[in-house]
């Protein structure tokens, strides 16, 4: 039993409604309690999708255990199938019904449907939502994807996008166009878009574009050894990635020489001296594992943030997190449990998260500013404008998503300069963002004893201390107790204060 | 403006019953305004990680704010032995009461998991009380999708408060029904003008607040969906109120009559506490009611709202109902307000929704009120729709909301009224 407040990741039957809900002509009859009816609002709410998720739920209700639940499902799946008319029906179960042990596979199949049934195991005990989405997609392309020939200009699939899927919508376009550019064709894009007759023709491509391992990799793999088809490891989201992604299909297409140049205006934009300030800012960065990388290189290498935390909530992907963490000098903080992700970013005190809409939350209460980078998702996470994470584009997009909610170069400094103007304080946040103001009661411990230590913070020290910035007075009490507690020093003055920042000043 | 009076009366209408895929939230959703309405309450639900998912999704928001609820997920090793999953859930308590050394009163919430396996909760639920002898009162309910429908997750909650009550002589008015804050007062407030000052209300925010019992109790529900808490109410021998309920001026002027009658205060009395605040609601009410009349609507199940709703909107804004869905009829409750509707309408219990969805389709109504998994699939057909859930959590009850009631449903009116750019989703 594990105590949760709030989950990163749904069931794994969440994982398979994105996936149904993405595709077309395909229905999912899925064994559940009426209760469960609650996931088509994400799909209608959050994505403000037109229509109803393809799901037909059998919402049995306790007077229906003593009895027959296994007719109610096999009648469900003919009404289903009679109404609908999909040309490939998928039939699984929630937690409750994974409990009474119906086997909808077995009968679904019993009732010799005219079309391909795939049944889906979905352990709802053990796996989460991104599991459920791989899976299904995997048993899909299984059943379905045969071998064809090859289409005569080379031509890819792009693998992994679903519905609810973190500017999904957006990558595929994005990515469409670049490979647009080195002249491959995207044969089928799926699950979102495709149809059951799509999956059957994904032989055609040349290769495939893994656009996130989460829920594609396992298909992806499958293709490679069933069809021959390999697959691009890198994903795309920042200019080198892209610049990698370009490298690594033009490796695949056998034309080694593709040009590389990402038109992009992020490198110009962080050379700019505007963005000086943005030298070393310290980021906390969060997400499902994809994400999580993506964004701690672009934070390193594109912009020049010094990352001081990285983790991601799907422990699939905790390896290779791990190895990129250590890469950095950190250790990967792996969970999914979101109040240890909050002590985490309280300790650390970043000046910048980039997380989820979780994260968001955790920053608004730590007086943080933050910037998602992934999902779960939030209804924002759907904007009507074009704002893709992949390609030059999405190196565009997440240029700004992430500069924004900082206090800008010149008014850091004014606001650093004149402390005590009654308007223009660092209580209000950056001046240009004022609806998202960070709240005036900032959760930071402002007391004369340090939260974890036995030091003890002299009046006038205590007060120099908050002259300091919001966005960098965590870290300067952090360097401040450090530098004391490493000398033995049990009381921070004035000078302490500043004998610290010359040291850390290196 | 009220329709044809000489077909007014559903008491009799035939109740169309179909069985099919119900879309509609189970009762752990109530959680979402029960752990706001009750101040030192914790509501630990022991279920999967769907119904953590549906806690944090169900509100179409998260509620970052310090939640008081949490769900215990239950894993693999506790589905192998009932001992064990005792156990666990004892360790899980006691991992969040040291987190959370405010909470007085701790519900223990089964779902479609814990049900379904039988986890015992209502025996752990005695054994921590006497744990935490004194501190914490831990108390145990179901919300589960299969035995409850959204709002019913009150009602289990309210029942189970009811049954540990203590008992009392003492003639009072007790108000089953959590209500926001602001509509509780105003209720207080006509109430002590009638002369009633001894109310009880229930749920209560503090478990501090005296709460008590018995055969001198006589209770009237606010709220249509306590079919549980009213029944158990009658086992302690508590005398039921019926009224049409409190929605609209003559909805909270029959509801504050019965009480009036039950307790013998005079009729003078009686419209001295509402002859202002009547005519203020009546005039706000014509007001917005020139956006409804004579439109139809269409009512999806939900909260179990809907019957007393539809009263409202037919017979004070002139409205004209179609179908009129509910999760389930409890004619103890909605009798009053059913004996008001016109006996033309489609009246449904439960739910097959693509056939309802099929009707509604071919009713064409001017407004249909339905869940949000439905809404915007609705509207993209060219419908236009009101969130249920919206009147679970607006204040609605009584005279000065009763515009804002009607509000709610000429907004969809209004704003299709406005939109000049067409819809294509």
């Amino acid at each position: 039993m594990k105590l949760s407040i709030w989950t990163y990741e749904g069931p794994p039957h969440v994982g398979a409604i994105r996936v149904a809900t993405g595709m077309q002509k395909v229905h999912l009859v899925l064994h559940a309690p009426q209760g469960d009816t609650y996931a088509d609002l994400l799909f209608t709410m959050i994505e403000r999708r037109n229509h109803r998720p393809p799901v037909t739920y059998t919402t049995f209700q306790a007077r229906d255990l003593g009895s027959d639940t296994a007719t109610l499902f096999k009648s469900a799946c003919l009404e289903a199938y009679e109404r609908f008319k999909p040309d490939l029906l998928l039939v699984g179960a929630s937690c409750t019904a994974e409990l009474i042990q119906d086997d909808p596979g077995g009968l679904a199949e019993a009732l010799g449907l005219p079309i391909p049934v795939v049944a889906l195991e979905l352990p709802s005990y053990q796996r989460k939502e991104n599991f459920g989405a791989d899976e299904t997609f995997f048993q899909i392309v299984k059943h379905v994807a045969k071998p064809v020939e090859r289409s005569e200009n080379i031509s890819c699939n792009l693998i992994g996008p679903t519905a609810l899927g973190f500017r999904h919508r957006d990558d595929i376009l994005e990515l469409t166009k670049l490979l647009d550019d080195l002249g491959v064709d995207v044969n089928v894009c799926a699950p979102m878009g495709a149809t059951p007759a799509d999956i059957a023709d994904l032989g055609r491509a040349h290769f495939n574009v893994l656009m996130y391992p989460e829920t594609g990799e396992m298909a992806c793999r499958y293709l490679e050894r069933a069809l021959g088809q390999p697959y691009t490891k890198t994903v795309p989201i920042g200019v080198g990635a892209t610049a990698d992604f370009i490298a690594e299909v033009g490796q695949i297409i056998g034309k080694p020489a593709l040009a590389s140049t990402v038109r992009s205006r992020l490198p110009w934009y962080s050379a700019s001296v505007d963005s000086t300030y943005l030298t070393g800012k310290r980021v906390f960065i969060f997400g499902d594992g994809t994400h999580a990388m993506t964004a701690a290189r672009i934070a390193r290498d594109e912009i020049g943030f010094d990352v001081v935390g990285l983790g991601c909530f799907n422990r699939e992907m905790a390896r290779p997190v791990r190895t990129m963490a250590k890469s950095m000098g950190l250790d990967a903080l792996i969970s999914d449990d979101y109040l240890e992700v909050e002590r985490a970013i309280a300790d650390l005190a970043p000046e910048l998260i980039l997380g989820t809409q979780m994260e968001r939350h955790i920053g608004k209460r730590l007086g943080i500013p933050c910037a998602v980078i992934s999902a779960p998702v939030h209804v924002q996470d759907f904007p009507a404008r074009y704002s893709p994470q992949m390609g030059p584009e999405g190196a565009n997009v997440i240029f700004d998503t992430w500069v924004h909610p900082l206090v800008m170069g010149l008014e850091e400094h004014l606001l650093t300069m004149f402390r005590d103007d009654f308007e223009f304080s660092d209580s209000a946040g950056p001046s240009h963002h004022a609806a998202h103001a960070p709240a005036q009661q900032r959760a930071e411990v402002e007391t004369g004893q340090s939260a974890d230590t036995n030091i003890i913070w002299l009046k006038d020290a205590e007060s120099e201390l908050r002259k300091i910035p919001f966005f960098v007075r965590g870290k300067a009490r952090r360097n401040t107790e450090k530098y004391a507690a490493d000398r033995g020093v049990a009381e921070i003055s004035i000078d302490t204060l500043y004998e610290a920042k010359a040291h850390y000043a290196r | 403006m009220p329709n044809d009076l000489s077909q007014i009366g559903c008491t009799n209408t035939p109740v169309l019953k179909q069985r099919g895929q119900h879309e509609v939230f189970c009762g752990l959703t109530s959680i979402i305004w029960l752990h706001r309405k009750m101040h030192d309450a914790f509501f630990l639900v022991v279920g999967s990680r769907t119904c953590a998912h549906l806690l944090q999704s169900a509100a179409g928001v998260m509620i970052f704010a310090e939640p008081r609820f949490a769900t215990a997920i239950l894993e693999e090793t506790d589905l192998a032995g009932m001992a064990d999953a005792h156990a666990e859930l004892e360790r899980t308590v006691a991992e969040l009461l040291s987190r959370r050394p405010d909470i007085k009163r701790l519900f223990l919430v089964g779902s479609c998991p814990s049900e379904v396996i039988k986890i015992d909760l209502a025996t752990m639920a005695k054994k921590l009380s006497e744990k935490y002898d004194n501190r914490v009162n831990v108390v145990n309910f179901s919300g589960s999708g299969i035995e409850t429908t959204f709002t019913q997750g009150e009602d289990a909650c309210l029942e189970a408060v009811i049954r540990d009550l203590p008992q009392t002589d003492q003639t009072q008015l007790a108000v089953l029904g959590a209500l926001p804050d602001v509509v509780q007062d105003q209720m207080l407030r006509l109430l002590s003008d009638m002369g009633l000052e001894n109310v009880l209300v229930l749920p209560h925010a503090r478990a501090d607040t005296p709460a008590a019992v018995g055969p001198n109790t006589h209770f009237i529900c606010a709220q249509p969906f306590l079919g549980a808490a009213h029944d158990e109410m009658v086992r302690r021998g508590a005398k039921p109120i019926a009224a049409p309920f409190p929605f609209g001026a003559q909805g909270t002027t029959a509801w504050l009559a019965a009480i009036a009658k039950r307790f013998g205060v005079d009729d003078a009395t009686l419209q001295a506490a509402i002859a202002a605040p009547k005519a203020r609601a009546e005039q706000a009410i014509a007001t917005v009611a020139k956006t409804l009349v004579g439109r139809s609507i269409f009512f999806f199940p939900d909260s179990q709202l809907e019957i007393p709703l539809a009263r409202f909107l037919s017979q004070e804004c002139g409205m004209h109902l179609t179908e009129v869905g509910t999760p389930y009829i409890h004619r103890a409750l909605v009798g009053p307000d059913l004996e008001a509707l016109p006996s033309d309408i489609i009246l449904s219990e439960g739910q097959d929704v693509d056939k309802q969805l099929d009707r509604v389709l071919d009713c064409n109504p001017d407004l249909t009120v339905c869940g949000l998994g439905l809404a915007n699939p609705l509207e993209a057909q060219g419908l236009r729709t009101k969130w249920a859930i919206e009147l679970v959590f607006s204040p609605i009850h009584f005279y000065e909301q009763a515009a804002d009631l009607a509000g709610l449903f000429a907004r969809p009116l209004l704003r299709a009224d406005l939109l000049k750019v067409g819809k294509v989703a």
